[in-house]
């Protein structure tokens, strides 16, 4: 049997709805139709009354989490894509974000995310919204890039009492496969180190973990032994753990697919040059998307985003610095 | 369906018998007076940070809403509503602590003057983004209904400027969408901040909106108050019979600036001649006269009672200590263990 990461997010639901009444799952089309990629196929049937098809409205799909989450109950609401829930980041930010500050009474929603590129999908079906998540204050952030990850951290985001923000790739649905399910879990908020190597550390998260690991297979043929670090959650950030690769290569480079001004790159980089200076043999680099709205174009995608190319150019130059 | 009662027609006031909670409903009107004149007047004297926003000329309005609510109950009140807020049950302490930026208060210096509330109570606690908690209160009864609590009813104010907030159209929409027992209270003061209504929306009436929303719609004579309970009253039994989700619309004129820093100048003398710029107030208080179910002596009296127990609650709220920058632990969220550290 294999399950991919998309079937993971399913199972995550399935289990969360079985083990918890407190879940219901709240989104446009999740209901008989099972979701516009199908990460609720057939919950709704097993389900009965707790899947909920919404209106085109994602401010008040949140809202009405939030007041439902304030009552006690542990929703999950999903965006059709991440791009739309820019229409609902008051609610998320300014009411999610601030209610267990403001009034001792915690707000524990999720919001599953759709992120991130797919050839063809354009400037609004392609966003990865992270960093904007992670810098308001309140907010836990997720990134899974594995499918046992989807799997434990859906399930972790709907037993945490604060708001999470579960961004999953969407290029990861299909592309990954584990075996099974997962028995064990990394709590949020550790880091992995998915390649160990000394020569140079790359931090990445998300589906860029995949092609960063490329790169380091690749470059194992010329020689080099590149570490790999995947962040899993960018909210917290385990500087601890991106610290002490560091200390082992000397060399960092951060690589996200998001834009590039501030986000999680500069994060990292940010850290781990207050904490870490000494620790750098030299200047830090990061590869991010452009600057640009996200191009629907094949081509223009595949020159927008970091690839294994661009990666791999960034990190041969540092290793020469 | 739209029914318009007070405005045109019977007023309330003007029946023989009065609304068998008017002299409750006065007397948390009264309270509100007598407390936001002291909330102003140590607003003048530079006492409290921030801004003081006051509810004059619509404590009719929002009585009505809060006092059929029950425990139970989810209330959503906004900027006017001190009123309402006292019906629902929150203590002079609290605002005046809120206001005064104490510890104790239930924000705990953490937000201040009207964005307050105790969640845990049904009295939730509004973030000023305006349409924001109309979703959020559906979201509550959602959650009730979920649970299997049964005789529950929410209730949310709303100004006609924030009826325009994208948020507010989806909070409407989704309510009926999911047919909680929801009730809408919106309050045409004819200015959002200085904006008169002829900028603000182009409609003929806007309680017609209830039916494109697929709520049951209603307007009202704000300074009507046996007109406000009737209808208000009604709408809140309605809802918690089963009734689709219940909208008001309450005429009246804000008898104050936008805020304590505003003199209002924008508003013309024209329009305080209307009858909708009648002051509440002063209609309730003329009709319990007119009824002989007070009279201007025990009102006086309440007043003086009211006023000794403001002063009480603001006297200590100003003992109290402030909150302080390092006894703050600065994190946002609930479980330690994802805490952020920043270094
Ligand atoms: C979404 C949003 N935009 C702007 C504001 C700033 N603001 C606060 S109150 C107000 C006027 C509100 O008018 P209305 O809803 O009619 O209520 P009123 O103040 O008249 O009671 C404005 C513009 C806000 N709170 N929320």
């Amino acid at each position: 049997m294999s399950i991919t990461y998309l079937e993971a997010i399913r199972e995550a639901q399935a289990r969360a709805l079985k083990e918890d009444d407190r879940v219901f799952i709240y989104g446009q089309d999740v209901g008989a139709f099972g979701g516009a990629f199908k990460a609720t196929k057939g919950l709704a049937k097993e389900f009965p009354g707790r899947v909920l098809d919404t209106p085109i409205s994602e401010d008040a799909m949140v809202g009405t989490a939030i007041g439902a989450a304030i009552e006690g109950m542990r929703p999950i609401v999903e965006m059709q894509f991440a791009d739309f829930s820019s229409v609902a980041l008051n609610q998320i930010l300014n009411n999610a974000g601030t209610h267990y500050w403001r009034t001792n009474i915690p707000c524990p929603i999720t919001v599953r995310l759709p992120s991130g590129g797919t050839k063809g999908s354009g400037p609004f079906h392609s966003q990865s919204m992270e960093a904007l998540y992670a810098h308001y204050p309140g907010l836990v952030v997720v990134t899974p890039a594995t499918v046992e990850d989807a799997y434990t951290m859906l399930l972790d985001a709907v037993a945490i009492d604060d708001p999470v923000v579960y961004c999953e790739h969407k290029y990861l649905y299909y592309h990954l496969k584990a075996d099974k399910l997962p028995a064990d879990r990394l709590p949020i908020g550790q880091a992995r180190v998915a390649r160990a190597g000394r020569d140079l550390s790359i931090v990445t998260y998300s589906a860029m973990l995949h092609d960063s690991l490329a790169v380091a297979e690749e470059m194992a043929a010329e020689g080099y032994e590149i570490e790999v670090i995947d962040l899993r959650s960018v909210k917290p950030l385990d500087t601890d753990t991106v610290l002490a690769s560091v200390a082992r290569t000397g060399r960092l480079l951060c690589v996200g697919e998001s834009f590039p001004w501030g986000g999680v790159t500069a994060e990292v980089i940010a850290r781990v040059a207050a904490e870490g200076f000494h620790l750098l043999d030299a200047a830090p680099r990061r590869v991010n998307a452009k600057d640009t709205p996200i191009p629907y174009h094949p081509n223009l995608w595949s020159a927008h985003r970091p690839n294994s190319k661009s990666i791999g150019a960034a990190a041969r130059q540092l290793l020469r610095e | 369906m739209l029914e318009t009662a007070g405005r045109k027609g019977s007023s309330a006031s003007t029946r023989a018998a009065l609304h068998d909670r008017y002299l409750e409903a006065f007397r948390w009107m009264l309270l509100t007076r007598v407390f936001e004149e002291k909330l102003a007047s140590l607003y003048r004297g530079g006492m409290i940070s921030g801004g003081v926003y006051v509810g004059r000329g619509q404590e009719a309005v929002s009585v009505a809403g809060a006092l059929f609510l029950q425990k139970g109950d989810i209330f959503s009140p906004l900027i006017r509503d001190q009123a309402g807020r006292f019906a629902f049950g929150e203590s002079i302490l609290d605002v005046a602590r809120t206001y005064l930026g104490s510890r104790q208060g239930p924000m705990r210096g953490r937000d201040g003057n009207i964005h307050r509330g105790r969640p845990a109570e049904g009295y939730y606690a509004m973030i000023s983004h305006l349409g924001a908690m109309t979703s959020v209160t559906t979201g509550a009864l959602l959650a009730k209904r979920f649970k299997g609590e049964k005789n529950f009813v929410g209730l949310t104010t709303i100004g006609e400027g924030g009826m325009s907030a994208g948020a507010f159209h989806e909070g409407m929409n989704i309510a009926a969408v999911e047919q909680v027992p929801l009730v809408v209270v919106a309050t045409n003061n004819h200015y959002a901040y200085s904006t008169p209504n002829e900028r603000e929306f182009a409609c003929v009436d806007l309680a017609e909106r209830a039916k494109g929303y697929g709520f049951e719609g209603y307007a009202i004579d704000g300074t009507d108050l046996g007109a406000c309970l009737e209808t208000i009253g009604g709408a809140i039994k309605r809802a918690r019979a089963g009734r689709p989700p219940q909208f008001v619309v309450a005429t009246v004129l804000r008898l104050s600036g936008h805020g304590e820093h505003d003199d209002a100048s924008y508003i013309t003398e024209e329009v305080k001649l209307e009858p909708f710029a009648r002051d509440c107030f002063k209609v309730a208080e003329e009709t319990l006269l007119k009824h002989e179910l007070a009279d201007r002596e025990t009102i006086a009296k309440w007043r003086r009672e009211f006023s000794a127990e403001i002063e009480e609650a603001v006297g200590r709220a100003q003992q109290e200590a402030a909150p302080q920058g390092d006894e703050e632990d600065w994190h946002a969220i609930s479980d330690r263990g994802l805490i952020d550290q920043m270094g």
